[in-house]
């Protein structure tokens, strides 16, 4: 086993089991602390994937956006505080059946499939080709776009869904 | 590569599954978009190990660019979500999805 494949064992350990706790914590503030880890070790793929701009992205919007976003909308509820004395509904053995059934799937389609492997490495300057992907307009400068104006549609909703009648 | 593009396609499954079972389980209106964010991560897990093992080759950013517009969107959905469960609770006092069914017949 190499190095990396250990390191990836460590970060499956923290992102599953991060999200494991974020469904059957009973407290909803303990599971906003286990959707943190498991970002954090999501954070960890992509540094093994070599995507490093996209690890400080899911760093910055996810732990330090979302997750904070969620801490704050969970304290500004008195009640949501406290443990609840039920937090799943009485769907939650079809859920879970209906999950475990999703991944088997999932798994049995991916053992038949024979995935291939690249000895090729990303270029040394893939961040600034990326972001002259994102503006150049034989790329990506569309969907950029419209993701600002997507942003600033998601600011003003909130604004105005959230604030006092 | 030393890690094998199966073993990131199983982890996000394993993710995006676990994600699910949450979302469709939980009764907290919070919970649940917590669960959906977790599916949405699984789903970038999967961008990026296939631009990683496949798309390197052709040497195009097609996997980056997705994986960030998918963060977009996952962050306009947490900040109107978390706005509809604020309103929620002030007007309804609750956030349990199942005490909000005022829309079924």
């Amino acid at each position: 086993m190499t190095v990396s494949q250990v390191v990836f064992i460590l970060l499956s350990i923290a992102a599953l089991g991060g999200a494991l706790g974020v469904v059957f914590a009973r407290n909803l503030f303990r599971a906003a602390l286990a959707l943190v880890l498991s970002f954090v070790g999501v954070a960890g793929f992509y540094v093994l994937l070599e995507a490093e701009f996209l690890a400080m992205v899911q760093i910055l919007v996810y732990v330090g956006a979302i997750a904070i976003l969620i801490i704050f909308a969970i304290m500004l509820s008195r009640r949501m505080m406290s443990s609840e004395t039920q937090p799943w509904n009485e769907q939650w053995v079809g859920a879970v059946v209906v999950a475990a059934a999703l991944f088997a799937a999932l798994v049995f389609i991916l053992s038949r499939v024979d995935w291939p492997a690249t000895e090729a490495q990303v270029p040394a300057d893939s961040i600034s080709q990326l972001g002259q992907a994102l503006v150049s307009p034989d790329f990506y400068v569309l969907p950029f776009e419209v993701a600002s104006v997507l942003l600033l549609v998601a600011l003003v909703g909130a604004v105005i869904i959230a604030r006092e009648q | 590569m030393d890690v094998p593009l199966s073993w990131y396609l199983v982890v996000a499954a394993a993710l995006f599954c676990i994600g699910l079972a949450g979302a469709l389980s939980r009764r907290n209106a919070i919970a649940v978009l917590m669960g959906v964010e977790l599916m949405l991560n699984a789903v970038n897990v999967n961008l990026l190990a296939f631009w990683r093992h496949v798309e390197v080759v052709k040497a195009t950013l097609s996997g980056q660019a997705f994986a960030i517009i998918v963060i977009t969107v996952a962050a306009a959905e947490a900040a109107v979500g978390l706005a509809l469960a604020i309103a929620l609770y002030r007007t309804r006092r609750t956030v349990d999805v199942e005490d909000v069914d005022l829309m079924k017949l």
